[in-house]
């Protein structure tokens, strides 16, 4: 049985379920459960995703030949551009926060609810109402200047709809800015008695430090795009050269948000990470206060970085220096945190459930995406791969092989506390499996192709790409079955999946000690907690690899 | 006192908790304002670096007598707003919503004359485009930020404006107590918008006087 | 954050000190522009008093909580991050003489030519 970090362990009937709170559709439109609305997250991000998919599935396969297939140029440039809009706003920055963040947040330290539970719905309303008007706007014709909207295309010279795709944008924003108030004031105030600052999981931690960012960073996007709103509709010229703007200025600004939203989407990552490793492992993390501290320092350093985009931009080669050098700088905390998560598996009982599947995809992709990053910090190499697919590979691997892969993790560990219900392990781990696979079949080649200097964005290209051009694109498929299957087995675990009890992973944190699903208050009593986490490796007889009784009769205690 | 209990919300454990908290989350969201503005800002003092005669051409056609009548209306709304703050703590309820009715007056005022003073600028042909009067081209870069600038903190104003209202009603109406911490979070959004103005006011107003 | 009754038991004083003090710190600003120096600095210096003096005595963050200060700060820094990193690039760009956009004025002959880098 696990540690328990509780001082007084309950043992009473199981309580209403938030899931039974309220059958109607009103009941969850209107709700301020932060379970619920994590929920409503998850289904909304859910379908936004599958759109990006869509879109980069056309591209994918239009690049299967050096010529033109299905796409005219426009529309190819509009699909690249619809891809990385929602991925990027209506996916990646959302995804853990506002799913696993909202759900796990107030039941990690103890709480009934985040600190603001109304601000907490309208935040997934502002997600809604953003996210539906850019991509009935990216739908409609959408727009052809990539997620980075650059002045002067976006304000004097792009057709299509970059206005509404900028509002949109600038709408969604509010969401994170929203959720990032709500997660700072909920962990410094919120904590149950005895749980201190170093007792929290890194889970917290990381909704701690990505929220600094969403709400620092996320404004000044908000300004940039409505810059380039006010120069395209009124004539106001902001960055307009003729009139002695500077283009550069507007890359500064959206740069300033734009980098720091890499760390938004990973410092996520890194906190689902630091949960399912030691549970698998059956060790405590290894270097606990350093983790923090790395958390801190990239949400921190992440900020001073973000001129290492705009190396062949126009910046001063004094600028271009003191960006490089602190890109470096900013690559040690995360390196140390792989470094961390290697020690921790080292002398532990390591299973490979599907959570530790993805979680281990996860160090061994993002520290090639995180390697390849260095390369790019580098001025003179950097010269040579801007703008082509070595940088495509290079994101992909930190935001795919990193994010969704942390992701997925999450998803299946908390997937019996959140829905009751145990999935197929069996089915999970080959998704897992495949989506490795298809993963690294996609993006690998693209190393290749952009250091031999295929350009990105391009819809042509030179006959000597094609073959890395497909295999490429038969890695697509395998990665896009591989997306396709969770929807599946999730969806019939719903239905058919074997009750879950309270832990089935026997693991620590006090998410694990209510019951799945939670009941809407999450806890009767608010707990008093007297120890640090990761109790894993405290107890005398630690449970054996594999002996994971998976029901567990009702009211059972740790 | 059963009123100021009954402002108490869930998930919070107690009053001066949630008090705290309610501070906390204004705060935090004055500081994305912050960032938000500062945006602007930057963009002012890069172009202003960059083009420092051209900012002075342009700085001096900008009505200096609207900006200041418009700083000392702001001022003086954000002391009202403060003695109706530190009167609703003391539950003096005419006192609180009086000051809080002033201070909407005070700010409706201001978007009074920045919309006088916008129709004197358009009269002036201040609006960048191709009839703009003045020269060389990069004082179309002051005036642009001028309307976005000054435009998005009316925006702010306006919205602060309704709140306020909002908020005296709900209280007058005692929809909420009259010691509810709310008020503490419309005062500070309140401030900052005034912060904003006091910093605007010597970079669009007085840019070659002498 | 002190929220006693009491706390300021004059609810008038306070608040109007502070106003007399803004109008006057405002008049200054106004007036000093019309001087014949660069009004600028001064200017910032002025509005920066004043904006301290709204914020410690009127948003009353002197009487709050270590965190709520903290917070405030944090934005003055972040600020500090981009205007510092950005004006890195704008102050080190080539000057005007060698078809650049550095203006004259901050062109001074050092020994260093960040512009040769």
């Amino acid at each position: 049985m696990t540690d328990t970090a509780i001082a007084d362990a309950t043992v009473e009937a199981q309580p209403a379920s938030y899931l039974a709170a309220g059958h109607t559709l009103l009941s969850w439109l209107t709700t301020t459960d932060h379970k619920r609305i994590a929920i409503l997250y998850a289904i909304s991000i859910t379908f936004f995703f599958f759109i990006g998919g869509i879109a980069i599935a056309l591209v994918r396969l239009e690049l299967m030949t050096p010529q033109g297939l299905i796409l005219t140029s426009d529309a190819y440039n509009r699909l690249f551009s619809l891809h990385g809009i929602i991925m990027v706003w209506f996916f990646l920055v959302p995804s853990i926060p506002a799913t696993m963040g909202n759900f796990l947040l107030p039941l990690m330290i103890g709480a009934h609810d985040v600190a603001f539970p109304r601000l907490n719905l309208l935040s997934w309303y502002l997600y809604v109402f953003g996210a539906a008007f850019t991509v009935y706007a990216l739908i409609s014709g959408g727009v052809d200047t990539g997620w980075t909207f650059y002045t002067p295309l976006s304000t004097n010279y792009a057709t299509g709809y970059v206005i509404a795709a900028a509002a949109g944008v600038f709408v969604v924003g509010f969401s994170s800015i929203a959720t990032g108030i709500n997660f700072i004031a909920t962990a410094h105030m919120l904590r149950a008695p005895g749980m201190t600052w170093f007792r929290l999981p890194l889970f917290v931690w990381a909704m701690y430090t990505v929220s600094m960012v969403m709400v620092l960073a996320t404004p000044v996007l908000a300004m940039s795009l409505l810059l380039v709103i006010a120069e395209r509709a009124f004539g106001l010229p902001i960055f307009d050269a003729a009139r002695g703007g500077d283009p550069v200025l507007f890359q500064h600004l959206f740069w300033f948000y734009s980098h720091p939203a890499v760390y938004i989407m990973i410092l996520p990552a890194m906190g689902v990470v630091s949960e399912v490793i030691p549970c698998f492992a059956r060790r405590t993390i290894f270097g606990y206060a350093f983790m923090v501290y790395a958390l801190i320092a990239i949400a921190v350093i992440g900020f001073m970085v973000w001129g290492h985009h705009m190396f062949v931009a126009g910046q001063s080669p004094l600028a271009n220096l003191v960006f490089s050098f602190l890109s470096f700088i900013v690559a040690v905390p995360s390196a140390i945190k792989v470094f961390n998560w290697t020690a921790t598996l080292h002398r532990g009982q390591i299973t490979f459930e599907a959570p530790m599947l993805y979680a281990l995809g996860f160090v061994g992709l993002f520290t090639i995406g995180g390697l390849t990053g260095l390369f790019l910090a580098s001025v003179p190499i950097d010269i040579h791969a801007t703008d082509t697919y070595f940088v495509i590979a290079h994101f992909h691997f930190v935001m795919v092989g990193g994010t969704v892969s942390a992701y997925m993790a999450g998803l299946h560990f908390w997937w019996p506390k959140v829905t009751g219900r145990m999935y197929s392990e069996a089915w999970a781990r080959f998704a897992a499996i495949t989506t490795f696979l298809g993963f690294n079949a996609t993006f690998m080649p693209q190393f290749v192709m952009g250091w031999n200097g295929m350009p990105r964005r391009y819809h042509y290209y030179p006959d000597v790409f094609q073959a890395w051009h497909v295999m490429s694109s038969v890695g697509a498929l395998i990665l896009a079955v591989a997306y396709v299957l969770p929807l599946i087995y999730f969806g019939w675990s719903m239905i058919y999946g074997r009750r879950a009890g309270a832990n089935p992973w026997n693991a620590t944190g006090l998410e694990w000690q209510t019951s799945s699903p939670p009941a809407k208050e999450n806890f009767d009593h608010i707990p008093r907690i007297d120890a640090g986490p990761y109790a894993y490796d405290e107890s005398d007889h630690p449970p054996a690899a594999g002996d994971r009784t998976l029901v567990r009769s009702q009211g059972e205690t740790a | 006192m059963s009123d100021a209990a009954a402002s108490l919300r869930e998930p919070w454990p107690d009053l001066d908790r949630q008090r705290e908290g309610v501070s906390v989350g204004i705060w935090l969201f004055i500081v994305s304002e912050m960032l938000f503005f500062g945006a602007l800002f930057l963009g002012y003092a890069v172009y202003r670096t960059l083009y420092p005669e051209a900012f002075r051409i342009a700085g001096a056609e900008t009505a200096v007598s609207y900006g200041s009548v418009n700083l000392l209306l702001l001022l003086t709304s954000s002391v009202t707003m403060t003695i109706a703050v530190d009167a609703s703590r003391q539950a003096r309820r005419r006192t609180a919503i009086i000051c809080l009715a002033l201070t909407m007056l005070l700010g409706a005022a201001f978007l009074i004359f920045k919309g006088l003073e916008y129709s004197l600028d358009i009269a002036k042909g201040l609006f960048p485009g191709a009839d703009f009067p003045l020269q060389p081209p990069q004082t179309q870069l002051f005036w642009a930020l001028y309307w976005v600038m000054t435009g998005v903190h009316a925006i702010h104003l306006a919205i602060g404006v309704g709140i306020v209202g909002v908020f005296a009603w709900v209280l007058w109406r005692r929809v909420l107590p009259i010691e509810s911490p709310a008020i503490v979070g419309v005062a500070t959004y309140w401030h900052f918008v005034d912060t904003v103005w006091i910093i605007l006011f010597p970079l669009l107003y007085l840019v070659n006087r002498s | 954050m002190s929220n006693s009754v009491g706390h300021h038991v004059n609810i008038w004083l306070r608040p109007t000190t502070v106003w007399v003090a803004l109008v006057l710190l405002g008049l200054a600003n106004l007036g000093s522009a019309y001087l014949p120096l660069n009004a600028l600095p001064l200017n910032l210096v002025i509005a920066a008093i004043m904006v301290i003096l709204l914020w410690l005595l009127l948003m009353d963050l002197i009487g709050s909580a270590a965190l709520i200060r903290l917070i405030a700060v944090a934005g003055l820094v972040w600020l500090s991050f981009m205007f510092a990193l950005t004006f890195s690039d704008y102050l080190s760009r080539a000057c005007e003489a060698q078809g650049g956009d550095r203006p004259a004025a901050l062109c001074v002959d050092r020994k260093i030519n960040w512009g040769a880098f």
